[in-house]
């Protein structure tokens, strides 16, 4: 965590809650708006909404107890951080794999489960992180560089 | 207007049941849910889908449809074809998405719209 | 096209953003599945959809699209009516079909929308 300047970096902490497609999604929007109240510019709240808005659905659909979605703002950082206590995640390599997907048949009626979540996350990033073990939980880390965004940039991903 | 003018008018890629180009297409349907496709498409429709799931095979042959075209232009996973292949339902493919192939399957099976 | 000459092609009824009928629609994107919807890196496009889960319009929040047109007579509830209300975002609602709204816009010269490629590898 870098030292605060002006007024140092901004907390944003949104609980999503297992299995309730009701008010999922609305952390996100919400996210995105209190973002841009920070001055975050449009893009990049944007492409931070993109992200609450996948992990937080992954909460809704996957989650055991749900989770935590952390939003840190500083003055040339977002930084992402999503926590939940399981299940965990079998083989990450296959749930990053475009078109996969665990999604039960519920979830994919509601038009989730394209296998396409995990990807947006990573497409929308500037560092993209993801621990999952089983029984212990999953724990993703995305950090988007304000304003900086190169489509074409170079995206490092780390998984444990 | 057989599959086959279809492929050739759109540009398709043909990836999986070429040897069903011959089949009628009564008209399209475009969607992703598969439980509004049992619903609301009709037998001989051409269904066009970004789904890549393999139950899109069996939805396809349960509801009669003359074919699925795949938008988005990423090519289905193995087991999807070899299904495809085995239900005899036709897989094509096209790299653009959904809106533009609907547009223009639409012009070519409803001519008369302005 | 504008919001209001949509509506009319489609014998669609406006739900929401009666004062915003003259917001052009040039680019659409079709599609029921969300995270396709997510994927869209075009700003200021039109989604039509059938997928009338709560989730729809908070997406289109998050991505600035313009307007949802809602097909096949699927008409989302009320709250999230009032919701995209809120945030200005129009609803059309439509008894047609996905494919025959397609059809029709794309007729009226509306276009597609830019997404980043479907299922490409990232980084």
């Amino acid at each position: 965590m870098q030292e605060p300047t002006h007024g140092g970096p901004r907390r944003l902490v949104h609980h999503v809650r297992a299995g309730d497609i009701e008010h999922g999604g609305l952390a996100s929007a919400q996210i995105k708006r209190q973002l841009s109240g920070f001055g975050v510019a449009p893009q990049d709240a944007r492409r931070a909404g993109i992200i609450a808005f996948e992990a937080e659905m992954n909460l809704v659909v996957y989650s055991t107890n749900g989770g935590t979605i952390t939003v840190t703002v500083s003055e040339k950082l977002v930084d992402i951080e999503v926590a939940d206590e399981g299940p965990g995640i079998e083989d990450i390599d296959l749930a990053l794999t475009p078109g996969f997907s665990t999604a039960p048949p519920w979830a994919r009626e509601l038009g989730f489960g394209a296998g396409m979540g995990l990807g947006n996350i990573q497409a929308n990033a500037d560092w993209f992180e993801i621990h999952s073990h089983i029984g212990s939980g999953t724990r993703i880390l995305c950090r988007i560089e304000r304003r900086r965004h190169d489509a074409s940039g170079h995206r490092p991903t780390t998984r444990t | 207007m057989t599959l086959r003018d279809i492929v050739r008018q759109l540009g398709l890629e043909v990836v999986a049941g070429a040897g069903w180009l011959d089949r009628d297409v009564s008209g399209g349907f475009s969607g992703d849910l598969l439980s509004n496709v049992l619903a609301a498409a009709r037998p001989g429709n051409l269904w066009i889908t970004i789904q890549r799931h393999v139950n899109v095979v069996g939805v396809a042959q349960v509801a009669g449809l003359s074919g699925v075209l795949l938008a988005g232009g990423e090519p289905p996973a193995a087991v999807v074809l070899a299904k495809a292949e085995e239900m005899a339902i036709p897989i094509l493919l096209s790299r653009d998405g959904a809106f533009v192939l609907a547009g223009r399957l639409h012009r070519i099976l409803v001519p008369d719209v302005r | 096209m504008n919001l209001h000459e949509v509506s009319r092609l489609l014998d669609g009824s406006i739900l929401t953003g009666s004062r915003r009928e003259d917001i052009e629609i040039d680019r659409a994107y079709a599609v029921d599945l969300l995270s396709d919807v997510l994927a869209l890196t075009d700003e200021r496009t039109t989604l039509i959809t059938g997928n009338i889960s709560p989730q729809v319009v908070r997406v289109a929040d998050i991505l600035n699209v313009i307007a949802i047109i809602f097909v096949r007579g699927k008409r989302p509830n009320e709250s999230a009516i009032s919701y995209a209300e809120t945030l200005g975002i129009p609803i059309i609602w439509t008894e047609k079909t996905m494919f025959e709204t397609c059809g029709l816009m794309y007729a009226n010269g509306v276009r597609p929308c830019k997404n980043r490629p479907m299922a490409a590898p990232e980084g």
